[in-house]
């Protein structure tokens, strides 16, 4: 079976990223997955099982003082060192800001092609097939690399279930530190706080608040109504500009996408541009006093009316509902 | 200082976007084409550098089809001292790979001491070619900044990681991208519009540039339209309407 390269990320605090679990187990549908680790020091025996619970056949695991302290650049060095070991048929990494990047500047390193942002994989005849989401999700469309290595960034989130557990065979490298041509990283500042809410973008509920909300402090009826489904706290880019909430929250077009199975916009008028990020979602729910809002056109079930009197009695309906 | 603007001509995000099914390319008929507004970001804040710094110099390029040059034209009015035009035949349809090779290469023949970009552009969402422009040109990267200061020794930056944000700083020259964190961009004024149609446009080809013109080797192989959603119940709240909507959630077992 083919080796099939993912590029797993560790936290500067050490921790295994959560897109571990998605790319392992699209590499399984692919081959037989490899991890490439890039680390300070060499891997705790509790992230080598961890791993290999996720899936990884193989850790490729390089260690370098650089991986604390210069921007990507150790992970595309890790990862060219493993396409040499390991004569990969595809490499997978996450579509973060750091996957990326590494996957582009691996692309040109090594000849290979990038798929950009991909929700699903498979393999037809030996050829990897990448899906791709586009404008919203009004468009499915699938893509291949005629030529050279096939490099996929996985849209993070969207890969469900887990590959089968391996017992990870462990290969570590020590990775030369390169001073020259990179990007230097000074500090980590950790966002303030960590929710207790599901993540956004794979979170089964979304409440969204828009512009309609008026101020910072109404955004809590928002917050409010999601904490009562059990639900992620989205926005629109107007909450957003208007300082409502942090830029994270943002849904749409140049924000986070997002397909729940049940989204509720609150005051959001769903400007082309919100709906982009939201109109996969199973059920959508819309409260807006303007009963020409576009978000209407989408919604399964629309409330004209004011947001301040129906999320109250909605909260209290849903509590009597769940008693 | 030299810095290069990075643009890209896309379908406006304000409008219904299309694809050809039949192509899996850009439906350029379906909505506008606009200067991309991360681009505009992009250059917004290389303007202020040569606002504050008179011997800066603000250079758009683009890669794109005739029309492109109403982006290019658009740049010069908000203020860039001169544009660059990759345009060439063979570049239709051109996937991230060609593009990066045919930028990096249009990149050294102009010179620079920073280029800037946005981090992702609206239409591919790919945000990997200025990544694959730097390992071409192997420089550093500072993607995906929140903000961002540029000297002459240097620059550095906020950049949004997936967990928090780092302070990251590069030495010249180096590539730079914004995130939608950075200001609006300034509106033309009326002596810019009217500047704008002296500056000088370069053109080059890719034949000028020594590229080759093989094609992408990403290739679609399908292109599917998702059906639109219909609308669904729609009821003028009268005091009842948060009860009918929480019976439609348990109805629909999402609560």
């Amino acid at each position: 079976m083919s080796n099939i390269l993912v590029l797993i990320e560790i936290s500067h605090r050490g921790e295994i990223a959560a897109s571990a679990r998605g790319l392992l187990a699209a590499a399984a549908t692919l081959g037989s997955p490899v991890a490439v680790v890039v680390s300070p020091a060499p891997l705790e025996d509790d992230d080598v099982a961890r791993l290999g619970e996720l899936g990884a056949a193989r850790i490729y695991s390089a260690v370098t003082a650089a991986a604390g302290s210069v921007l990507v650049a150790p992970a595309v060095d890790a990862l060219g060192g493993a396409v040499d070991a390991y004569e990969p048929a595809a490499i997978l990494t996450a579509n973060s800001v750091d996957g990326r990047e590494a996957a582009a500047r691996l692309a040109v390193r090594v000849g290979g092609s990038v798929l950009a942002d991909v929700v699903q994989v498979s393999s037809e005849n030996g050829t990897v097939v990448a899906q791709h989401s586009v404008f919203g999700g009004a468009y499915t469309v699938e893509s291949v690399a005629e030529g050279g290595l096939p490099i996929l960034t996985i849209r993070q989130g969207v890969i469900e279930g887990q590959a089968p557990a391996a017992t990870a065979d462990l290969q570590t490298v020590s990775l030369d530190a390169r001073e020259e041509g990179v990007a230097i990283i000074d500090q980590f500042n950790d966002d303030a706080a960590v929710s207790a809410r599901p993540e956004l973008r794979t979170a089964s509920t979304v409440v969204s608040g828009g512009r309609g909300l008026g101020s910072s402090e109404n955004f809590v009826l928002v917050e409010q109504l999601a904490d009562t489904l059990g639900a992620a706290v989205g926005a629109s880019r107007a909450a957003v500009d208007a300082g409502y909430i942090a830029q994270t929250a943002q849904v749409g077009q140049t924000g986070v996408s997002v397909s729940p199975q049940l989204y509720i916009a609150l005051g959001i008028s769903g400007a082309i541009q919100h709906r982009a990020g939201m109109q996969t979602a199973k059920t959508i729910v819309a409260i807006n006093k303007d009963e020409d809002a576009p978000i209407f056109e989408v919604a399964d079930f629309g409330i004209v009316g004011d947001i301040f009197t129906v999320v109250p009695k909605l909260i209290e309906a849903v509590k009597a509902r769940s008693n | 200082m030299k810095i290069v603007v990075l643009v890209k001509q896309v379908p406006d995000t304000a409008e219904e976007r299309k694809l050809d099914l039949a192509t899996g390319q850009l439906d350029r008929e379906a909505a506008d084409s606009v200067l991309d507004e991360i681009n505009e970001r992009a250059l917004e804040a290389a303007l202020r550098i040569k606002d504050a710094n008179k011997g800066a110099e603000v250079v758009a390029m683009t890669m794109g089809p005739d029309d492109a040059t109403q982006s290019l034209r658009k740049a010069l009015s908000m203020g860039a001292d001169s544009a660059v035009h990759i345009v060439d035949d063979s570049l239709d349809g051109a996937d991230t790979g060609r593009t990066a090779a045919t930028l990096a290469a249009a990149l050294r023949s102009t010179g620079f001491d920073v280029v800037m970009a946005g981090n992702e552009s609206t239409d591919g969402r790919a945000g990997v070619v200025p990544a694959m422009v730097a390992e071409h040109l192997r420089l550093p990267l500072l993607g995906s900044l929140i903000s961002a200061e540029i000297a002459d020794d240097g620059v550095s930056g906020v950049r949004q990681g997936e967990g928090g944000t780092l302070n990251v700083r590069a030495g010249l020259p180096a590539i730079v991208t914004v995130t939608e964190r950075f200001p609006e961009a300034r509106f033309p004024n009326f002596k810019g519009i009217l500047t704008a149609k002296r500056k000088h446009v370069t053109t080059l080809s890719t034949a000028e540039l020594g590229v080759p013109t093989g094609a992408s080797r990403t290739v679609v192989v399908s292109t599917v339209e998702r059906p639109p959603r219909a609308a669904g119940r729609k009821l003028i709240d009268d005091g009842t309407a948060a009860d009918e909507l929480a019976d439609f959630l348990v109805a629909n077992r999402l609560v």
